[in-house]
């Protein structure tokens, strides 16, 4: 494969694995990376933590494995389309790289303000890239009067535990009834919501916004709220999820939409029709797979993990062929810190009926939750307790009886009880 | 130099803040900060921290980025 070309489309933490594997594995024809920002591979997670509080850069974060990777870079260039017939990815410059394979991993984007002329205010952000932090963190520099945060995902309340611990009054209102509840449920998110208000946070539950107004100036000023009621704020950051990079596949025939291009185990993307494309695979937070452990169900990840792993995987599937690579079942993992707490969940909890607190107690602040359904083991969330998380992986991946773990010192009797998700979104 | 830590791996077992203080620490019981791109001056400090990781979830990159990773005209 010395005169191939394989051509990856995105250039972070996915793309970079990706390519990094590709090498490592062997390949050692032209490696061309393509990224909409002007930056070399940065890792995301810093920007909505230390980056807001301003203990690093938002500069500081390229990752290593750039260096080694003989690859050639083509930066700040969005893509725009792809001639699947002609083997060619088209780019927003007008430019056209043909490839041999290639590899998407055009990752997601933030969820803007749905109103387009009141997400044009100045002083609405979201928080998803590099120059996003750095915006975010110049505004706060400014000493807003208050922040307020739709959206109480993860991203919402890290920001929320940042701009809290720079000392800026925070309002965070929450469709939802807890913080996290759709990824940790009720149970668990009720107890982030009460560090959350130990930290300061103003914190509405089941609460809406419909508006955003500015002043003459064009700066946002207030938010009126569902059912009447407004919140004073001249920071607002919109924190309401991510949409998948899939625009430029349009009309290609191949099966993408917002929530992700899907593709098979061994990542390679599939038509309209279901069929694998040979030359075409898919990786990191735009890949959406049957993943095996859940009954084949498609899911889509915006995990740092999935993102390293799958790079990988594609890598193998696209140089040692799909049966060798075998289906792609990573277990799912993830971590948050906010408020103090280092969450770490090991699982999908959705469509869980039931959650134990299996270790330790919400009361001391470290404990561990096991989530699972009819009976058996989905996921477990551990709370400032990671090192009691890895005994659950076993029983995660074999879908154990639920409990999985019973007898711990501290827990003689495990009571579970409903976990309180929502119901999942429509697709 | 270019660091990362697998926070998935990471156990807060510490011993990168004892190898690096500079550059390594804990926040609360188990949050781990770090510096992602620590002077080259650091780079025994980094390298020791590295070696102590008990779940070796530091990766370390030392040298400068691509200069040419230019942004293509």
């Amino acid at each position: 494969m010395r005169n191939e070309t394989i051509v990856v489309a995105g250039a972070s933490l996915a793309g970079l694995r990706g390519a990094e594997a590709l090498r490592q594995r062997g390949f050692a024809g032209r490696l061309i990376l393509v990224g909409d920002e002007p930056y070399l591979p940065y890792d995301r997670p810093p920007l909505s933590k230390h980056v807001l509080t301003g203990e690093i850069a938002p500069g500081a974060t390229t990752l290593p494995g750039v260096r080694g990777l003989d690859a050639e870079w083509r930066l700040g260039t969005p893509v725009s389309g792809l001639d699947r017939a002609g083997r060619a990815l088209l780019l927003a410059d007008g430019g056209r790289l043909g490839f041999d394979r290639l590899l998407i991993a055009t990752g997601a984007r933030a969820r803007p303000w749905p109103n387009a002329d009141e997400a044009r205010l100045s002083g609405i952000h979201t928080l998803r890239g590099r120059d996003d932090a750095a915006a975010l963190a110049s505004g706060l520099a400014a000493r807003p009067a208050r922040v307020l945060i739709l959206g109480a995902g993860f991203i919402g309340c890290e920001a929320a535990s940042s701009i809290r611990a720079l000392g800026l009054p925070v309002t965070v209102v929450d469709p939802g009834p807890a913080p996290l509840a759709r990824t940790l449920g009720h149970v668990v998110g009720s107890f982030v919501a009460g560090r959350m208000q130990a930290a300061g946070v103003d914190y509405r539950p089941g609460t809406r916004v419909t508006h955003l107004e500015g002043d003459g100036a064009g700066r946002v000023r207030r938010a009126r709220l569902a059912g009447g009621g407004a919140i004073d704020a001249d920071l607002v950051v919109v924190a309401l999820g991510a949409v998948r990079n899939t625009d430029w596949l349009a009309g290609t025939g191949l099966a993408a939409n917002a929530g992700g291009v899907s593709c098979d185990g061994a990542c390679r993307v599939l038509d309209a029709a279901g069929r694998p494309e040979a030359a075409i695979f898919a990786a990191g937070d735009v890949a959406r797979w049957p993943h095996p452990l859940y009954g084949g169900r498609p899911v889509a990840l915006e995990h740092w993990g999935n993102a390293v792993a799958q790079g990988a995987h594609a890598a193998r599937a696209m140089l040692d062929g799909p049966e060798a690579a075998g289906a792609y079942a990573e277990l799912p993992a993830f971590w948050s810190s906010q408020f103090g707490l280092n969450i770490k969940s090991l699982g999908l909890t959705e469509g869980a009926d039931a959650v134990a607190i299996a270790q330790g107690n919400p009361r001391t602040g470290r404990f561990l939750a096991v989530y699972g359904r009819a009976g058996r083991t989905l996921a477990a969330v551990s709370v400032n307790a990671g090192r009691w998380l890895p005994a659950y992986e076993a029983p995660i991946r074999a879908a154990a009886p639920f409990p999985p773990i019973t007898g711990g010192a501290d827990q003689p009797a495990l009571k579970p009880v409903p976990p309180g998700l929502p119901a999942p979104r429509a697709a | 130099m270019r660091v990362v830590v697998d926070l998935n791996r990471c156990q807060a077992y510490a011993q990168c803040c004892y190898a690096a203080p500079d550059r390594f620490v804990l926040q609360g019981d188990e949050i781990l900060v770090y510096d992602p791109a620590p002077p080259d001056r650091d780079r025994a400090a980094v390298e020791r921290a590295v070696q102590a990781c008990p779940v070796r979830a530091i990766r370390v990159e030392h040298g400068d980025a691509p200069a040419a990773a230019g942004i293509s005209a």
